[in-house]
């Protein structure tokens, strides 16, 4: 299988998605000439043209807003977002236009759209510039909210977000464009609320999804020197997420770490967390413990920041506590 | 590299220009020392990026120093200056000490910010400097609301913002001037137009391209500048000031300039969007040359004595680094402190 990075993968999805259906453009900053702030879409002006790869002023809200507009009479937007620091000021259009239109217009106006771009912190670009916010996101009704962390499920999940009728959110990583995993010749689709089981163990549970994912295998190789053995689950969507998923492989563990690279209050993990009290409390053999960011804003100096961040020895640390191993 | 020198060597703070007293004009020298000391300390920076010292985003000011420079020297010590996250060259000509801007920079204990706001984030609250912003156009409605304040307090200081020709697209840029001007609030919006957003030129994001005009809108008074001749600066900022002062009049100034680096330390100087020949041809009005010649021509250029501040210079950059690397990083425990005020 052809090995590609996950910058590539979201090419070839763009790429072969711009090619099936000629309603579908990609707007954004820097998204032409420039080939892509982080080069996802590079050559797709070459070979699409200025009507269909659109470079755009520094106006988040605006075209965010000209992406819904357009989605509401027929056309099938991608809209690049730098980084989701700057989408906060198109959370109007996303929350308020995008989400909200079929719902108020008693079913006449979908909005086949997708928004995308890395999520996340990167290296020392603190508190502007390092926020995950799939929380605030996945909160909405009307949104369906993605997360790949591999370049397969990269490609996968924005093909089937373009196809989606509704608007998908999709979170990439700065930090995994360069990232490089297999990715299938032929072409294939990942179903959006589908989770993905990365690796089986009986231990214990990680759950957790986007970016967290090669923490999370990190994690887990080191502990199988150990001996232990811990299921990886890949969340991969949040909105829906797959609770049959979470609840079978927490019920052969019966034990659960929840990782996520946002803060504590209100993150993802504590839906999840609230999914497993749910459907799995007599089978939990121990209190779930969960990894996250520190609750601060990201700080710049590089160890305050290693300090701030979720990473491999704190997710060890919170399996051997959930396993009563950290005495 | 120069060794470290003692502390009694080095001048670590060369005079600010607007930390003087209102009303004494700063000699040619002075201004030329200040657009040096940013040019010396940005060199270094690019050095200390490349060696892995400084992270993140860093972007330079090199080829723009005249307009920061002359526009803080129309200032009072009172007045308020708030940037972008492009804000070396303002903060060093607003007087935030070399060492601590570049310990900032290093992300120690010793930076303006602690180590937690680095390049982009560049506070100094005993001289009224509001930061370093990095969300393009966000910081304009915060320069519109210390008008505000400003006003409301009875006072006759100015608020001076700067932020990039490609913000003014931003519906933050406009909802900030209307409120400004519809209030009359004693705020100078000055636009460092560099041509470029990035690798977006300004004539493909802006429908207009003479854009001290979208002053029109709010009826705003607004003046073209020539951004680098640091005089012509200094000149339209005053008059801004004396608008802002007497009448609590907003002024708008498109202050035309051109960066010489990439847009960041991740982005090559020339090649997608502009080529080498556009930069070489910029290149030649670089700011400190700009002021060399009318120096020259006024007959206050000797050689020896700019050999002499250049070294100056350079030495106080080097202290600056020395400083920077013996700081230590921020202690731990700091992680959870400045969250809240308790
Ligand atoms: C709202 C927002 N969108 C995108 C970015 C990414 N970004 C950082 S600087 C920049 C270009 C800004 O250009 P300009 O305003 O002309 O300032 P210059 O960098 O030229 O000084 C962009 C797109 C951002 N920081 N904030
Ligand atoms: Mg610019």
């Amino acid at each position: 299988m052809p090995v590609v990075t996950y910058r590539d993968a979201l090419n070839q999805a763009l790429q072969e998605e711009m090619q099936r259906d000629d309603r579908v453009f990609l707007m954004g900053e820097e998204v032409g000439v420039y080939q892509g702030a982080y080069k996802v879409s590079k050559g797709l002006l070459q070979e699409f043209g200025e009507m269909r790869v659109v470079d755009t002023p520094i106006t988040e809200l605006g075209f965010a807003g000209v992406g819904v507009g357009a989605a509401m009479v027929g056309l099938r937007p991608i809209i690049e977002f730098m980084t989701w620091n700057f989408a906060l000021l198109a959370m109007d259009q996303v929350v308020n236009s995008a989400a909200k239109m079929l719902y108020m217009s008693g079913g006449q106006f979908n909005i086949p759209i997708v928004f995308r771009g890395p999520n996340g912190a990167a290296l020392q670009l603190s508190a502007q510039h390092s926020q995950a916010w799939e929380s605030w996101l996945a909160h909405i009704p009307g949104l369906k909210v993605v997360a790949p962390g591999t370049p397969y499920d990269a490609k996968g999940l924005l093909k089937s977000a373009v196809r989606d009728d509704n608007p998908v959110i999709v979170l990439e990583g700065e930090m995994l464009y360069n990232t490089k995993g297999e990715v299938p010749a032929e072409e294939y689709l990942i179903p959006i609320g589908k989770a993905a089981l990365k690796r089986e163990g009986e231990h214990c549970s990680i759950i957790t999804h986007g970016k967290m994912i090669l923490v999370a295998l990190q994690a887990a190789d080191q502990l199988t020197k150990e001996g232990i053995r811990v299921d990886v689950l890949d969340l991969l969507s949040l909105r829906p997420m797959d609770v049959e998923a979470i609840t079978a492989s927490v019920r052969k563990t019966n034990r659960a770490v929840v990782l996520e690279e946002g803060w504590e209050i209100g993150g993802i993990g504590a839906q999840v967390v609230d999914y497993i009290q749910r459907e799995c409390f007599d089978d939990l053999d121990a209190p779930i413990v969960r990894v996250h960011q520190v609750d601060v804003p990201m700080p710049y100096a590089k160890n305050l920041e290693r300090a701030a961040k979720p990473d491999v020895p704190k997710t060890i640390a919170a399996v051997k506590k959930v396993m009563y191993l950290d005495q | 590299m120069a060794k470290k020198k003692s502390e009694s060597s080095v001048s670590t703070v060369p005079s600010p220009a607007s930390s003087r007293a209102a009303g004494v004009a700063p000699s040619h020298t002075d201004l030329l020392r200040q657009m040096l000391l940013i040019r010396r300390f940005e060199e270094r920076c690019a050095e200390a990026y490349a060696l892995g010292k400084i992270g993140g985003f860093c972007h330079l000011y090199i080829g723009q120093e005249a307009v920061g420079v002359g526009a803080i020297s129309a200032l009072r010590a009172d007045d308020y200056v708030i940037s972008s996250y492009r804000d070396h060259g303002q903060a060093l000509a607003r007087g935030i000490p070399p060492r601590t801007i570049m310990a900032e920079l290093f992300g120690r204990v010793d930076g303006c910010s602690k180590g937690k706001g680095g390049s982009m984030h560049l506070f100094d609250r005993n001289i009224n400097f509001l930061g370093g912003h990095g969300i393009v156009g966000g910081h304009i409605p915060l320069a519109t609301g210390v008008g505000f304040a400003i006003k409301y307090r009875g006072g006759d200081q100015v608020c001076l913002c700067f932020f990039g020709e490609a913000a003014v697209n931003n519906g933050a840029f406009h909802e900030a001037l209307n409120m400004a001007a519809l209030w009359k609030l004693p705020v100078i919006y000055l636009i460092e137009n560099n041509r470029y957003g990035m690798g977006t030129a300004l004539e493909r994001a802006s429908a207009i391209n003479d854009i001290a005009e979208r002053a029109c809108s709010y009826d705003m008074p607004n003046e073209v500048v020539d951004g680098q001749d640091v005089l012509a600066v200094r000149d339209a900022v005053l008059r801004a000031t004396q608008r802002a002062r007497g009448e609590h009049t907003p002024t708008l100034l498109e202050v035309r300039t051109y960066r010489f680096m990439g847009h960041s330390m991740s982005d090559a100087a020339s090649g997608t969007y502009r080529t080498k020949e556009e930069l070489e041809e910029y290149m030649k009005r670089d700011p400190i040359i700009v002021l060399r010649t009318t120096m020259e021509k006024n007959g206050e250029w000797s050689d020896t004595a700019m050999t002499a501040l250049d070294e100056e210079l350079k030495a106080v950059a080097q202290d600056a680094w020395d400083f920077a690397d013996a700081s230590a990083e921020p202690a731990v425990e700091a992680l959870t402190e400045d969250v809240y005020v308790w």
